[in-house]
């Protein structure tokens, strides 16, 4: 039973992390609120005072927006797609009986490790280039004229490489949970004569539900948040053809010095966010009583 | 005869994992291949395989040009020190949440976990103004300090879930032999909690080795990491896919190794202990 003296000594013991947990996350995001609201350009200091909703008004009636918006979705459901069906093919494929499985983990798992500027740069120079990279090569091969991936398809090629580093994730998540049915439960269906297709459907894929709801919860959290990739292949470019939200944020606020336009940008970035931490919190929570 | 069956599938499920996986992992393996090539063959037209001329002159070059030991110091100082200094901090949330819950406690989980998903962007700017202003922009110590705060909330998590499993009675015997507090979560709880804290302080480093937004922005020069080392590469100059890769290699080698042993933490701390 918890006296008093050890339910205080309980909340001093937690008191640092949840100040400072608490400051990191209340007064920048107040200060973004409230920069949202001024007009601040670190290039104009004339530029000051209130400004009501205009920056809001400036950053979501600007075209670069929508399409930010169109592309962080694209860019989200996207890899989301690629990842969650290569995931569970892939952790099906890992959980059968095969020579090598150890090994085979690891060379399924090393993308998650490669950090995200040097992904994208392996991709972009040694896979993608039109003149040497080994996609080209392979397009010369046939006989076809090599494609510049991230002049004509900059988003695509984005998607490609986020997917990349997530597969492992999702393939990984889903394994373990795969792993976590019982032998007995499998055995049985197949002992009923159940066909492949239809332990799949009634017992493998119901087991792994929850999985992949945590799979694409968490993914969408991190995704939505996309930046270096785009920084060091595309720039954003051409125009703003592979530009999410992260990306115009930090291209109005830190490129173009628009302290007022970014922070709204941050600030309809934050609400996005927080629809999706909401489902995400609810599935985690959950999990928490069970 | 179902056995010459069950044999003929393995070997079909073999070669088929192999090659998807080979598939998935050939971008890393080109990277390693290509390191060791001359610039001339790393570009030649049919591409070949393994280096010809097999040359360490591009890991010269790379760290020549751009400092290589440097950034790497100051990612290891970032991401193993802003990791210690969050156990410093975790363990003692952590302790008192999973053996001293309150009714409130689920409820400062969810809201630790919360704070996770503010988006980066969100607060980039007041960060970047208020680094500017305490000159911390481009230090070492203001990464460790920003990265801390960013995997707080895993660390907490990933050590309650962890002492969640210790029993509770250990800890009340020591309470009950007179133990003080201090020496109840040093002595007692620590070292049972090892591989705990081992698997925790190993996710932790790998997430802040990784990390790309916040040490990209708020670094250029002197305190830059490995994630701004590579960045540096992003604009080609002349011929230098080789050193690209010779660099790519020296960015992720080490964090390679350590991820592989980590496979299982991983998912832990990743799902916030959803998934295990």
């Amino acid at each position: 039973m918890a006296t008093r003296q050890t339910r205080t000594l309980a909340r001093t013991m937690m008191a640092p992390a949840v100040i400072l947990l608490f400051i990191w996350m209340i007064v920048p995001l107040v200060m973004t609120i409230w920069f949202s609201f001024q007009n601040y350009s670190l290039i104009n200091p004339m530029m000051t005072g209130f400004a009501g909703w205009g920056n809001y008004a400036y950053v979501i009636g600007d075209p670069s927006f929508t399409q930010a918006l169109v592309n962080t979705l694209l860019l989200v459901g996207g890899v989301l797609l690629i990842t969650v069906i290569g995931g569970t093919f892939l952790a099906l494929l890992l959980d059968q009986p095969i020579w090598g499985q150890g090994i085979l983990r690891i060379l399924v798992i090393s993308p998650f490790f490669v950090m995200p500027p040097v992904a994208a740069l392996i991709w972009k120079n040694g896979f993608m280039h039109p003149g040497y990279g080994m996609l080209g090569h392979l397009w010369k091969a046939f006989g076809l004229q090599p494609v510049d991936w991230f002049a004509q398809y900059p988003l695509f090629s984005v998607i490609v490489i986020v997917a990349w580093q997530w597969l492992p994730f999702a393939t990984l998540i889903l394994l373990t949970a795969l792993q976590s049915l019982s032998e007995e439960q499998r055995e049985a269906a197949e002992m009923d004569g159940a066909k492949a297709i239809n332990r799949f459907r009634y017992i493998i894929l119901p087991h792994m539900a929850r999985a992949i709801t945590i799979v694409i919860l968490i993914q969408t959290i991190f995704l939505l948040g996309i930046f270096a990739e785009i920084r060091v292949t595309t720039g954003g470019g051409p125009g703003y053809a592979s530009t999410n939200i992260a990306f115009l944020v930090f291209r109005t606020g830190i490129l173009s010095n628009d302290i007022g336009a970014g922070s709204a940008g941050g600030v309809v970035a934050v609400i996005i966010a927080n629809v999706v931490a909401i489902f995400l919190m609810r599935a985690v929570g959950k999990n928490l009583d069970a | 005869m179902a056995r010459t069956a069950s044999v003929q599938t393995k070997i079909g499920f073999t070669i088929l994992a192999w090659a998807v996986a080979l598939l998935l992992f050939s971008p890393i393996l080109w990277t390693i291949v290509t390191a060791f090539k001359t610039e001339a063959e790393a570009i030649a037209a049919p591409p070949t395989f393994l280096p010809q001329t097999f040359t360490l002159e591009n890991f010269a070059d790379v760290q020549g040009r751009s400092d290589y030991i440097k950034h790497a110091w100051n990612s290891i100082l970032v991401s193993v020190g802003s990791t210690l200094l969050g156990l410093v901090i975790a363990i003692p949330a952590a302790w008192s949440m999973a053996f001293a819950p309150t009714k409130r406690t689920k409820d400062i989980l969810m809201w630790m976990l919360s704070t996770k998903m503010m988006p980066a962007v969100g607060v980039l700017i007041p960060i970047y103004l208020i680094f500017r202003d305490l000159r911390l922009l481009d230090t070492v110590h203001g990464l460790t300090l920003i990265m801390t705060l960013i995997n707080l909330p895993i660390i907490i998590w990933m050590l309650y879930t962890y002492f969640k499993e210790i029993p509770v009675d250990i800890l009340e015997a020591a309470r009950m032999d007179g133990a003080e507090l201090y020496d109840e979560i040093v002595h007692v709880l620590v070292p049972m909690a090892v591989p705990g804290i081992a698997s925790t302080l190993l996710l932790n480093v790998i997430l802040a080795w990784n990390e790309a937004f916040w040490t990209i922005t708020l670094t250029s020069g002197r305190a830059g990491t490995l994630t701004a080392f590579i960045s540096s590469f992003s604009s080609p100059q002349g011929l230098f896919l080789a050193k690209l890769s010779a660099a790519s290699l020296l960015a992720i080698a080490p964090i390679l190794l350590l991820g592989w042993f980590s496979q299982k933490q991983l998912v832990r701390g990743l799902t916030f202990g959803a998934v295990k």
